[in-house]
């Protein structure tokens, strides 16, 4: 639902309708949140990241049309210096 | 044919290298290149973690440091203990890595000794073979467990030397000496190195490849000591190829005895 609108980044303001757990922390989205949207908010668009929706994978090229729902525990995982 | 003289391969890939190394504990992403680098490894490990842990924004990821263009990435399970839980961090990784199913399984059993837990690694390696993954699996340096390991498909097996970290070298070397002999995928010692000497054993024993991170990662100068595995990895596996002299109890003199004039 859009609220209202963001001179400063030209973006419709959408009201935050639905909590989901993004790698462990609550975080309010609104609805028909996408995957992509998510990964652009987290500032990872373009990174090499790979995402589970509870506990399911997620393919990179579903990003866009997938819609998180309320209570989605999201995770979004890279990788690091390891043995 | 091959086309490499003597190569490691593992699912039918071929390497030159048979020194494979981790990427963690280093300073920074550039000595973990340098390191990488001057050990000529051609497979890196890497760990899959949530995107908010090991890294600032805007800060070079490691698989620019390491692009998989010009490394063999494999992901590990470490921090898993649980079977479940090593399955959904190679389905993480399979998807990081668009597609690469090429992973090394480790189940732990607890966090004193991260001994692998070998009853959770077999349902997780029954499981991903299953799936499709190519799994080099890091197991204990027991036989029965290993040969089991291989029979169930795994593409690599790697006991451990010592415990992960501890630098203690290869405890059973006539453990690591069964293994090898019974086995038919390659087998690499994942675990324990401290210095080159235990590199060279390893290969020495017949081993494949070695395995290692803390042992180069730990020293004062990374970058040198992984030079120095290099060499002692390549020196203990010409060595094997060798075949070396048998043991004497006694001396056996390398100047002739005949012609001397005193």
């Amino acid at each position: 639902m859009v609220i209202g609108f963001d001179e400063s980044n030209q973006q419709p303001v959408r009201f935050l309708s639905m909590e989901i757990f993004v790698n462990g922390a609550a975080r309010q989205v609104p609805d028909n949140y996408t995957a992509a949207e998510l990964v652009e908010a987290l500032g990872l668009a373009g990174k090499r990241v790979a995402m589970e929706v509870n506990r399911e994978i997620v393919p990179r090229s579903d990003y866009a049309a997938h819609c998180l729902q309320p209570a989605d525990k999201v995770e979004v995982v890279h990788a690091i210096g390891g043995g | 044919m091959s086309k490499l003289n003597d190569p490691l391969v593992i699912a039918g890939v071929e390497y030159r290298s048979r020194l494979l190394t981790g990427t963690g504990k280093y300073q920074d992403l550039e000595q973990t290149r340098l390191a990488t680098e001057a050990a000529g490894a051609e497979i890196v490990t890497v760990a899959i973690r949530r995107t908010n842990i090991g890294q600032n924004p805007g800060e070079p990821n490691l698989l620019d440091a390491l692009p998989p263009s010009k490394y063999t990435i494999l992901p590990n399970t470490a921090g898993c203990y649980s079977a479940e839980d090593a399955v959904r961090t190679c389905k993480l990784a399979r998807e990081l890595l668009d597609g690469h199913d090429l992973v090394k399984l480790e189940v732990l059993g607890d966090e004193k000794t991260l001994y692998p837990d070998v009853t959770a690694t077999l349902h997780a390696a029954e499981q991903l073979v299953k799936d499709g993954f190519k799994v080099m699996v890091y197991t204990s340096d027991d036989p029965i467990i290993a040969k089991r390991l291989e029979e169930m498909g795994c593409v690599a097996v790697m006991p451990l030397a010592g415990p992960i970290g501890s630098g203690l070298g290869i405890q059973n070397r006539y453990n690591i000496l069964e293994i090898v002999q019974n086995a038919k995928v390659p087998i690499l010692v994942d675990a324990g190195v401290g210095t080159a000497s235990d590199a060279t054993v390893a290969m020495e024993l017949g081993c494949d490849g070695v395995l290692m991170n803390t042992a180069i990662a730990a020293a004062r100068d990374p970058v040198l000591m992984a030079s120095a595995m290099k060499k002692a990895v390549e020196a203990g596996r010409e060595a094997f190829r060798a075949g070396r002299m048998p043991r004497k109890r006694y001396a056996s003199a390398s100047s002739p005895i005949d012609g001397t004039f005193f």
